[in-house]
């Protein structure tokens, strides 16, 4: 069987990207669109919405449906999109930022809604394309651009936050695992609710200079080094787990998705 | 026969009153049954006081109709869901007041950029801030059109009766569609929140105007290149058009495009689709104007009130006569100017400090212009007796 390739969903003669060198975008986006075409995904069933930053341009690469929307705001949208039109297949690729920092609370609110959307998250530890700034997702005493001392404020743990708001599936990769990072996105796309896949990912450019890691395989052997199967992870001591970060599938769970529990409402208003 | 059949076109539209339901309806839930009336189906809100009665409206309505009402966690998401469900073919509206829509701005610049139809009900209530919870005024009149980073325009109409609500809240869906833009409705809290007995339009007695939807070969669909009337059909997602929308500076194909010369093209469509078709959406009543000397410019609750004193002053032998203002933006200048240049005086009372109405009218009128504002801003009415003392006022001046 040939491998799946995911160049049908590409726009013809954008290549190459204009991502960095080193940059986890191409990684992710590659094994997102082999995920959806080995799932059979049609341009005309598929709407993408991306938000703003270093991976909020990557629309301009798709050949599905896309909306690129403002900055933290892509997770509203396409709750727009969905709970009017539900047969949709929505995907919503953000970074760091737009999921976790600016756009928190929609996040929280779509994993509580339980929407039938799959979020996908680059989480590159820093604000990119503006020249590699603290966000939310900056670990503690990291260097970047405006923590020149050091990140006095702690990070959030994605996937942690998308389990306790009410996600269905909660996943983590990062672009080192590519074949993995294709699979958990397959079961991502596939389940009914609201789904996460955070992809932890280099940023050779702006983080990794700022955290001695400049070359691009210092930085994916950082990230091979942290990364443990879930299990592996819940077996360290408290004490070290600070170190590491479970990767594989988080949360696995088969709650109603808002459109369902709308469907009662509809039935219940006509009874009335 | 043929006298029959004469007789039955026209009773079908000159409708009888009796045969219209007869209702007692508050501004806000006019402004509800006129949304479902013009076939919105999808409403995503943030609750706010003075337009919550709409949200409850539609929560209560749009899922018996096979619609949805989604509340969201802020005002920046329920524009975006709107937003969002509109491009997926639906008709969708919000609501909110001053601070909500404040929220809602920059969202707003992506239904310009991306020529989205919407509908978005700003019930206007006191500032600055918080301000006068949740007391009426009219000073938001700039913001609705200037809110929005980047030049842009949108088209705002603002309704003075509870009918209005419901008749001028169809009129926007159907500017919204037409011209893929959003369409501001702009009541103030007094419209928003009174209720009078309101003979509703029947169905098919408005028309009602759908979104041009695409017809060539779906592989050379460009959703951003307009027709001759300047408007580029739109898709929804999940039919065989398949399409970009995006906030970025874009070509006809809507795929992001920074070159000069695109850019200059966009910036000027966004605006000449609405000057193009400008006659067609400045909308505007007037009374006792054949013989007035003075005009009194008006829009919201102080129509009625414009309305009042110049009965009272007619009664006083001062001929006066009203210009309301349904359309807000585009300004109305050609009809001020129409009106405003022929008499000795004009008047315009609004519920804010800085005469935001009474500046378009200035520049409409000109230099030299008898122009008298009436300006209130403490969350009371502008009563008919305030509009009355500003015409009894000598002119400025000394001379009379």
């Amino acid at each position: 069987m040939a491998h799946a390739t995911g160049i049908k969903y590409l726009k013809p003669g954008v290549l190459p990207h204009m991502w960095c060198s080193g940059c986890g975008i191409g990684g992710m986006l590659g094994a997102l669109l082999r995920a959806c075409e080995e799932l059979g995904y049609s341009n005309s069933d598929t709407v993408v919405v991306t938000g703003i930053g270093c991976t909020g341009k990557l629309d301009d690469y798709l050949l599905t449906n896309a909306l690129h929307t403002t900055h933290g705001r892509a997770l509203a949208y396409a709750t727009g999109i969905k709970a009017f039109k539900p047969q949709l297949k929505v995907i919503v690729i953000m970074g760091d930022g737009d999921s976790v920092t600016i756009g928190g609370n929609h996040f929280i609110h779509a994993a509580r809604r339980n929407i039938d959307l799959t979020a996908i998250v680059l989480n590159n530890l820093n604000y990119g394309m503006t020249g590699g700034q603290v966000s939310g997702t900056t670990p503690e005493w990291a260097l970047t651009s405006t923590t020149v001392y050091g990140n006095p404020e702690r990070e959030f743990d994605i996937c942690a936050l998308a389990e306790t708001a009410g996600a269905n599936y909660v996943a983590r990769s990062t672009p080192y695992h590519g074949w993995e990072m294709k699979e958990l996105m397959k079961q991502a796309l596939q389940k009914k609710g609201f789904s996460l896949v955070e992809v932890v990912s280099p940023c050779p450019t702006h983080f990794g200079r700022n955290n001695e890691m400049k070359e691009t395989p210092a930085m994916l052997r950082w990230l091979e080094g942290r990364a443990l199967p879930l299990e592996r992870y819940r077996g360290l001591p408290q004490a070290e787990r600070r170190n590491y970060f479970p990767v594989g599938t988080l949360v696995d769970r088969d709650e109603p998705d808002f459109s369902t529990r709308y469907a009662t409402i509809r039935a219940r208003a006509l009874q009335e | 026969m043929l006298q029959a059949t004469k007789q039955g076109r026209k009773a079908k539209k000159a409708v009888p009153v009796a045969a219209r339901e007869m209702r007692l309806m508050q501004g806000n839930q006019a402004i509800a049954e006129g949304a479902i009336y013009a076939g919105a189906r999808f409403y995503a809100g943030y609750p706010i006081t003075p337009s919550s009665e709409i949200a409850d409206e539609c929560a209560t309505r749009l899922p018996k109709l096979g619609g949805t009402y989604i509340q969201m966690e802020d005002e920046m998401a329920s524009i975006a869901a709107v937003i969002g469900a509109s491009l997926a073919g639906a008709k969708a509206l919000t609501a909110t007041s001053g601070p909500g829509f404040s929220l809602m701005q920059e969202n707003l610049g992506l239904a310009v950029m991306g020529e989205v139809p919407c509908v978005v009900v700003d019930v206007q209530r006191a500032g600055p801030s918080t301000g006068l919870a949740t007391k009426p005024a009219q000073s938001d009149i700039m913001q609705v059109r200037w809110g929005r980073h980047g030049d842009q325009a949108v088209i705002a109409l603002c309704p003075a009766t509870v009918r209005e609500c419901f008749t001028l809240t169809v009129q926007a869906f159907n500017f919204a569609e037409r011209f893929r833009l959003p369409v501001i409705l702009m009541p103030d809290e007094i419209v928003g929140h009174m209720r009078e007995n309101v003979a509703l339009p029947l169905p098919g007695e408005i028309e009602l105007i759908e979104r041009k939807a695409p017809s060539g070969a779906p592989a050379a669909y460009l959703p951003f290149k307009p027709d001759e009337d300047g408007i580029a059909p739109l898709a929804a997602y999940g039919g065989e058009y398949v399409f970009h929308v995006t906030s970025s500076m874009h070509g006809t194909d809507g795929y992001s495009n920074n070159d000069p010369v695109n850019a200059a093209w966009r910036v000027r469509q966004l605006h000449e689709k609405i000057e193009r078709h400008r006659d067609e959406i400045v909308l505007t009543q007037s009374w006792y104007t054949e013989d007035m000397e003075v005009l009194i410019v008006t829009l919201g609750a102080t129509t009625r009130a414009g309305r009042s004193a110049a009965l009272e002053a007619r009664a006083k032998g001062i001929k006066a006569g009203v210009l309301q203002l349904q359309t807000v933006w585009p300004f109305p200048d050609r009809e001020v100017a129409a009106l405003g240049k022929a008499v000795r005086m004009v008047v315009v009372p609004e519920m804010n400090y800085s005469g935001q109405v009474a500046g378009e009218v200035q520049k409409a009128l000109g230099a030299g212009a008898d122009l008298r504002r009436v300006n209130k801003y403490n969350g009371t009415i502008i009563t008919p007796q305030d509009i009355l003392d500003a015409i009894l006022r000598p002119a400025a001046g000394g001379a009379t």
